[in-house]
């Protein structure tokens, strides 16, 4: 016998659809098989990427596996050989009808005033397969119109047709079942628990499936009605995970974007961030002109060509005298044309990240996974970085559905719990400094605790690592008051253990991944010394010991952003020239010389290069406001500018010339992009090349609490400032600390105590989290009220003390 | 009315304890809520959610899709007239009508002192007994207008002790010592019931 006869049987299932035999594909559900055959049944709470559960029996069907014909929610079956199917039977177009009026007997029919109305499958059924007349003469059921069950959606109970998208989606996709039926029978209903609303960094999701006008997302409400609104398909760009989607707009304005199934990528779904980030484009306080100083040091509005003139003088200088700083923000194409202007300038210092990243060695030095890979069935991910639900939350949904569902082994190695961690088959929960040495201690045969993780773990580890199956490790910075060395170091340790493992990279700045690519990384310029270029971290210090003339900003902010914030200060004040690029007017822009106002995302078009190295499309939909204008076009026209005409005339011609000079682009259809779902991933294969850094951490000081600073969705981020419907949902600045600290402490919750570090003391109010271990104090990074920055400094780690506040 | 005392909660890990899903002892819970209180409290709720490792909704879902477990406080005796059709045909109605005025509170209501609410329910499974009502989930059998009367002034009186206040429930306690039993009956220990016995020849 051969293989091929071992191997289970991948051949179609026969069946007779609407009398005509076809094939289905093996265990292909019935409304799958007759989409893909174009027969279209019609349904309700039939969701592809979600457990059928059939509730709303909109898809009934004449089935007959060998028992004569019977009606049967076609959602609930799979294809079985010689069934016989006839979605268009006497019995099937009744029952159609049947559901459909008593579907309707409660439904408001209130479609003038409702936000689905025009798009609403309930709408189309009904047309397509209703009665078209009610017999119902009775009162329906009332409810209070629309209730808010979040910040963001509403719910209105009247128009729900029980169809369990919602419900289903926010248990079995999101993980967070915040609303469930509530009672019975006719007074079912959707609802949350009184409140605890269902604050799910998803929620937007419930209103995109809901196929009735129940749930409907508060920035979108009342804005458009669906026949206004033209669309196109982009990138979510606020993170690097590059979802899907697809902008609408009306009358020149964002209004609304949905998520688009990619299969490789998001799967439709998107975080809250993604969906609603787009109110931050139409902001009122958008940067509209460009400015520079006047003699009293006021701004004055200036005309581009006089601006980029005052700029072109200032990158002049000698160039191991300038430093770029930022380029996350802008399109491949952009950066493309930043990394060639720097190399005609002999720019060296050069760097999208905030010193809140990784070095980029680590990306280009190792074998790079995609998403898929980390979540193939039987494979082990080991969480090596920040939570993904708050760094990369479409991410997030995907590894989340691989340890849920698919089996894929999860080892934490996180200075605390993570979203994931009731998932996690290891839990290595590494205090502040101690991840590389507790990925050291990682062994069979471990039989010490290490770094405050169990000796058993570090087994239960070692045995997932050496299992069959492809080993990820999601690389990421958990923890901006520990150097990004550490997580070089216990990544280098992992691949002892593991030599197949593949990285994804965890970096979570939207298009940071192309920067890489492009080249906007220290000591990538062409021809230029490698060693010369300095790290954003190394050119605000140099800055600060006056040796750099003029920082070029590329949509970055780094007063608000690098994390060490004494370093910026000193940097800022003693630079001579800003140039800053940028949206919005930031913390960094207000200290700028010279500001040239860009297009934001949904104004121009381009190109996303996501986590994995995945290209998307960016797509213009509305225009800029006031002078702003592309970064590709300010790179040009700067490049003109300084005397270096970069040939490029169209964003046509920069793309021709990527392809050209970049040796990864060759062969990449930009054009195609939007077309495939999918898209290319670029960057190939790369060979491990690493070896570890040398840290060495400093024993716990007199202070006895580490400091773990990380990131949070909702923060106060420029781009979630200037959106109204998000900013209000900024992560508050708390010290958490695991509750037996509380305990010895004496204090409770909400209490304030004073945190003392190395430059003074603060008071903040303190809060106790489970999740951490003993020994760490965490504060999120850019909180409203106080600015972690200002505790971290130079060291591997920050050490700092509690103490009731005396008040 | 709150989350579930220290008594209680030790009671509660007991009972989670004998499910290999800390969830599957949502509903056992809940009885034991609704016993400590006479309803089930919200706070109570998000008390078991915590104990169980679910959300609030969850329990919330559960929870009111049982029309024993009361959302809302409750008088001591829960009387449930049947008016469905047996009953209805020997004047369950009538009797219904006569327990509204003698209480003063229609179905769903309360009377002032909390000791009585009122429902009317479907067949209460002893058609036989018609017209039937229960107090406490206890049936009476065969009632007139005067044995109502009688009935609610005996519950006045404290007369019947066998019937225990709102939420006890015994089912809650089935793995418990039975020096902690709520004093009810083990379903074994309640010899013939008093339907089969009416109808039973008279032992020879
Ligand atoms: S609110 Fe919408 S998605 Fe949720 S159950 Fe009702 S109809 Fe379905
Ligand atoms: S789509 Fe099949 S029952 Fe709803
Ligand atoms: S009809 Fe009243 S008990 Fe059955």
């Amino acid at each position: 016998m051969t293989a091929t006869e071992n191997a289970p049987a991948t051949t179609g299932v026969p069946f007779t659809l609407n009398g005509v035999e076809l094939e289905a594909k093996q265990g292909e559900n019935l409304l799958d098989a007759c989409d893909r055959l174009g027969v279209h049944i019609p349904r309700f709470c039939y969701h592809p990427r979600m457990t059928p559960v059939g509730m709303c029996r909109m898809c009934l069907v004449e089935i007959d596996t060998g028992r004569g014909p019977a009606l049967q929610p076609g959602c609930m079956m799979t294809v079985s050989p010689n069934m016989v199917v006839n979605t268009e039977s006497e019995a099937t177009v009744k029952a159609q009808d049947g559901v459909l009026e008593l579907l309707l007997i409660n439904h408001p029919l209130d479609c003038p005033v409702c936000d689905k109305g025009g798009e609403c499958p309930l709408q189309d059924n009904a047309f397509a397969y209703g009665p078209g007349e009610s017999r119902f003469v009775e009162e329906k059921r009332h409810y209070e119109k629309p209730i808010p069950i979040s910040d963001l959606v509403f719910l209105d109970r009247e128009r729900c047709i029980l169809c369990d998208r919602c419900t289903r989606f926010a248990d079995e996709v999101a993980g967070d079942p915040l609303i469930h039926f509530v009672d019975r029978g006719a007074q079912t209903q959707v609802n949350t628990f009184p409140d605890h609303p269902f604050s799910s960094y998803f929620s937007g999701n419930t209103v995109q499936i809901c196929p009735v006008g129940a749930l409907t997302a508060k920035p979108y409400r009342f804005k458009a009605r669906p026949w206004d609104l033209t669309g196109v398909e982009s990138t979510a760009a606020v993170d690097a995970t590059g979802a899907r989607v697809a902008i609408q707009s009306s009358q020149n304005r964002l209004v609304r974007v949905l998520g688009v199934d990619s299969d490789a990528v998001n799967w439709g779904w998107l975080s809250d961030k993604e969906r609603f980030i787009h109110e931050a484009t139409d902001a009122e306080d958008r940067l509209t002109d460009p400015l520079t100083r006047d003699d009293a040091g006021e701004f004055v509005v200036r005309r581009w060509t006089d601006a980029t003139k005052i700029a072109a003088e200032a990158l002049q200088g000698p160039a191991e005298r300038i430093g770029v700083i930022g380029g996350a923000r802008l399109p491949l194409e952009a950066q493309f044309l930043w990394a060639r202007l720097t190399d005609e300038l002999g720019i060296t210092s050069r760097d999208a990240q905030l010193g809140d990243g990784l070095d980029p060695a680590i990306l280009s030095g190792a074998p790079r996974a995609t998403i898929d890979r980390a979540c193939t069935p039987g494979g082990t991910v080991v969480l090596l970085g920040a939570d993904p639900k708050e760094e990369l939350p479409s991410l997030f949904l995907r590894l989340r559905h691989a340890v849920a569902e698919d089996g894929v082994k999860l080892i934490e190695l996180t200075p605390r719990a993570s979203s994931l961690s009731s998932y996690a088959k290891a839990r290595l929960y590494a205090a502040p400094g101690a991840a590389a040495e507790v990925a050291a201690a990682i062994s069979t045969d471990a039989s010490a605790s290490v770094g405050g993780v169990d000796a058993q773990e570090l087994a239960k580890a070692a045995e997932l690592l050496g299992a069959d199956g492809p080993v990820t490790v999601l690389v990421g910075r958990a923890n901006l008051a520990e150097t990004a060395d550490l997580t070089a170091a216990a990544l280098v340790a992992l691949h002892d253990v593991a030599p197949d493992l593949a990285v994804l990279s965890g970096l979570r700045r939207g298009n940071i991944h192309g920067a890489i690519e492009m080249g906007l990384v220290p000591g990538s310029a062409e021809g230029g010394d490698g060693a010369a270029g300095k790290s954003t971290e190394a050119m605000l210090a140099a800055a600060a010991a006056g040796e750099i003339d003029t920082l070029v900003l590329l949509g970055a902010d780094p007063m608000a952003d690098v994390p060490n914030r004494e370093l910026v200060e000193s940097a800022f004040a003693a630079v001579a020239t800003v140039v800053s690029i940028d949206t919005f007017n930031t913390a960094s822009t207000a200290r700028a010389d010279i500001v040239l106002p860009a297009a934001a995302w949904g104004e121009v078009d381009g190109t996303f290069c996501n986590l994995e190295g995945r290209l998307s499309p960016l797509s213009a939909k509305v225009t800029s406001p006031g002078q702003a204008r592309a970064d590709w076009i300010i790179a040009a026209e700067l490049a003109l500018a300084t005397g270096h005409d970069l040939g490029v005339g169209s964003l046509g011609e920069v793309r021709s010339a990527m392809v050209e000079t970049v040796p990864s682009l060759a062969g990449v259809d930009f054009d195609g992009l939007v077309s495939d779902a999918d898209g290319p991933v670029i960057g190939g294969d790369r060979a491990w090349s690493l070896s570890a850094p040398s840290v060495s951490v400093p024993p716990v000081d007199g202070y006895g609490l580490r400091l773990l600073v990380d990131r949070t969705l909702w923060d106060e981020g420029t781009m979630v400032h200037h959106a109204p419907s998000l900013a209000h949902l900024a992560t508050t600045a708390t010290v958490s600390v695991a509750p037996a600290v509380l305990d010895r402490l004496g204090v409770q919750p909400g209490d304030q105590v004073t945190l003392n570090h190395e430059n003074g003391s603060v008071d903040l109010a303190v809060a106790a989290d489970g999740r951490l271990p003993d020994g760490v104090a965490r504060i999120p990074f850019r909180a409203a009220g106080f600015d972690a920055g200002t505790l971290i400094g130079e060291g591997p780690v920050v050490d700092v003390r509690l103490d009731r506040a005396s008040s | 009315m709150s989350r579930l005392n220290a008594a209680n909660v030790t009671l509660a890990n007991e009972i989670i304890s004998h499910y290999p899903k800390k969830k599957s002892a949502l509903i056992p819970l809940l009885h034991l809520a609704q016993e400590q209180d006479g309803y089930v409290a919200d706070d109570a709720m998000e008390h078991i959610a915590e104990l169980v490792e679910v959300t609030p909704a969850e329990v919330l879902g559960t929870c009111s899709f049982y029309e024993m477990f009361k959302r809302h406080p409750v008088g001591t005796y829960m009387i449930n007239v049947c008016t469905n059709i047996s009953c209805q045909l020997l004047g369950g109605e009538e009797l219904l009508h006569h327990a509204e005025q003698t209480l003063g509170i229609r179905p769903g209501g309360t009377t002032d002192d909390g000791m009585f609410t009122l429902e009317d329910v479907e067949c209460i499974a002893a058609c036989t007994e018609a017209p039937c009502l229960q107090v406490n989930y206890r049936h009476e059998y065969r009632l007139s207008t005067d044995d109502f009367d009688r009935l609610v002034a005996d519950l006045r009186s404290g007369k019947r002790s066998d019937i225990p206040a709102h939420g006890t429930l015994g089912t809650v306690r089935q793995h418990i010592p039975a020096d902690r039993r709520a004093g009810i009956k083990h379903p074994d220990d309640e010899g013939t019931p008093a339907w089969f016995a009416s109808r039973q020849p008279a032992e020879s």
